[in-house]
């Protein structure tokens, strides 16, 4: 079951282009990261997945055009845009009876039940609570959703690090099973390394990098090259190179596992140190292209 | 996954509407705290000015002439609260969910554009004026039961009083609230809100600045001010005589009849407003589906 079919989704703002005719192909039960620098085009493509604006090209989430039935969409998918859109003149109780009113797949009972793990009172505004207590009770109605797909923007931007294991946690553990698809973006990308089942890495519009996380531990290897062994591992064409400690880090695509434990200590790379890796060749190609 | 199916059928057309007019109460308390804060202040000058005629006049006709100037000036009062009420609240319902960000929140659940847009537009047109209704006939009450327990207490009868909240006086407060405040004045509340989903900063001077340069226009090319006239007598003042017979004037009780509402209910000029008023609420849901956070 295809739970994102996108086919040259483009979008353009004036002169620039922030997404470039990329291609997708999300299927259910995936927890896919989109990550990418800042005005990558992570975002717009959201967006465009969840209706807000509208694009160029092919789109279908769950078999709908998001553009025009973004109402009909919602019921089955669900999503945090940016920290602080709860509206801040809300209750908590009013959240609850809202959901209940308006989302046909809204379970209070579940909400409530996640809440009570909280130090979020019934009482409170969303204004009176803290920055990290609103991603929770943001979480906990979203997680109280009957949804198909939950698409996360930066959901854990500007909380501290004990909130933001808590986050992914608890979505882990009280939310996701094999009939739902996450779609997730983040800066702090080592944190959500062990959640994903799939990667891609986006830059200037462009998927530079797509693939599952299975294929990612087969493909590349990092490397510590014990220091004679230094121009033989460089004559092995890694894609990077890093200094720590006194020790070369080379990181390899898809070189033979044999060779490579000749030299060194060998283990698969962190997403982070993958895509420097990864990024960093793009600006080179780019260069290389301009002159 | 069939009772879910069940219960998105189940859940009626109606019932989102309900929940968006319930959370705009929720969100703009001052729809009803105006309105209220007006009438308590008014009862509280009531009591004093009947405590003190009560000593002052013993004559029962001259108290029931004040009286009738006092629930007239009521009516006046709150109508008056309630539509500036109105302006404040069309002018920043689809500018603050933008500006906060907070559309973001809506526009994850599954409601539409246009059962928002129409929320919106109801608080003006169907919700303040019952309300302005509720709390007008409320008070007038209280002030009726205050003087006639004022008139017993100095040993006089309270009947004359009692002629003044007619029945018709009532249902002709009811029609002129919900005909006048809700439809007549429908097309400058959906051109509030047309503005407020369009304008990126400062919606009031929006409101106001096209109407300003379509008049100034006119003044200088024709040498007309049709325009301004219009304007003018649509928000009921000009020159113009009120399309509609206004409460608690002295043809009041002659007014309230048949072929007057009728007259009015027929008369184009409601009708080219509401179709104005229902392309402009058009406009707005299309700019709600469209627009993005400020």
């Amino acid at each position: 079951m295809t739970v994102i079919e996108a086919r040259g989704l483009r979008k353009v703002f004036g002169a620039t282009v922030a997404v470039d005719s990329i291609d997708l192909h999300v299927k259910e039960g995936r927890i896919l990261g989109l990550i990418g620098p800042n005005g990558a085009g992570k975002s717009t493509a959201l967006n465009a997945i969840l209706g807000l604006t509208p694009y160029q090209g092919e789109l279908r989430v769950l078999g709908r055009d998001p553009w025009t039935q973004r109402d009909q969409l919602m019921r089955d998918v669900c999503f945090i845009a940016d920290v602080a859109v709860l509206p801040r003149w809300m209750r908590v109780s009013q959240a609850l009876e809202f959901l209940t009113g308006v989302h046909p797949r809204f379970d209070r009972a579940k909400a409530e039940a996640l809440l009570a793990r909280t130090d979020i009172r019934h009482a409170s505004r969303v204004r009176e609570l803290s920055k990290g207590m609103v991603v929770q009770l943001h979480l906990a109605l979203v997680m109280a959703i009957d949804a198909r797909l939950l698409v996360l923007d930066e959901p854990t931007l500007g909380l501290d690090i004990l909130y933001r294991k808590q986050f992914y946690d608890s979505l882990l553990n009280d939310y996701f099973d094999r009939s739902r698809t996450i779609v997730v973006t983040t800066h702090q990308v080592e944190e959500i390394q062990h959640v994903l089942t799939d990667l891609m890495f986006i830059n200037r519009g462009r998927i530079v990098l797509g693939c599952s996380m299975d294929d990612i531990e087969a493909r590349y290897r990092e490397v510590l090259v014990n220091p004679e062994h230094v121009a033989a591992a460089r004559a092995l064409k890694p894609i990077h190179e890093r200094q720590m400690l006194g020790r070369s880090i080379l990181l390899f695509d898809r070189a033979d596992a044999r060779q490579l434990a000749a030299l060194g200590e060998v283990r698969t790379p962190g997403i982070a140190d993958l895509f420097v890796a990864v990024m960093g060749n793009q600006a080179g190609m780019a260069q290389g292209a301009a002159r | 996954m069939n009772t879910q199916s069940n219960a998105l059928s189940a859940m009626s057309p109606a019932r989102p509407l309900y929940w968006l007019i319930r959370r705009e109460l929720w969100e703009n308390r001052y729809i009803y705290i105006a309105p209220l804060a007006v009438a308590a202040l008014v009862l509280f000058g009531f009591l004093i000015a009947t405590l003190g005629r009560a000593v002052a006049t013993a004559d029962p006709a001259r108290k029931a002439a004040v009286f009738a100037e006092h629930t007239g000036f009521v009516e006046l009062l709150i109508m008056g609260t309630t539509f500036i009420v109105a302006l404040f609240y069309c002018l920043g319902a689809l500018h603050g969910e933008r500006r906060d960000r907070s559309i973001l929140f809506w526009k994850s659940l599954p409601v539409s554009d246009l059962d928002t847009v129409l929320s919106k537009a109801s608080i003006p047109v169907v919700v303040l004026p019952l309300l302005t209704f509720a709390v007008t006939l409320a008070t007038q009450w209280i002030m009726l039961l205050l003087s006639s327990a004022v008139m017993l207490a100095s040993g006089l009868s309270p009947a004359a009083l009692w002629t003044q909240l007619s029945l018709a006086e009532i249902s002709l407060l009811l029609f002129h609230l919900l005909a006048i405040h809700g439809l007549y004045f429908a097309p400058v509340y959906a051109w509030l809100l047309l503005i407020s989903a369009w304008a990126r900063r400062a919606p009031f001077l929006w409101a106001g600045l096209p109407l300003l340069a379509i008049g100034v226009v006119e003044k200088v090319a024709f040498n007309t001010t049709h325009f301004v006239t219009m304007l003018g007598n649509r928000m009921g003042g000009g020159d113009g005589v009120p399309p509609y017979p206004m409460p608690d004037s002295a043809a009041m009780h002659h007014a309230l009849t048949l072929p007057a509402l009728g007259g009015f209910m027929v008369s184009p000029g409601l009708w080219i407003g509401l179709l104005l008023a229902a392309a402009f609420l058009a406009a707005a849901v299309r700019l709600r589906h469209s627009r993005e956070p400020i």
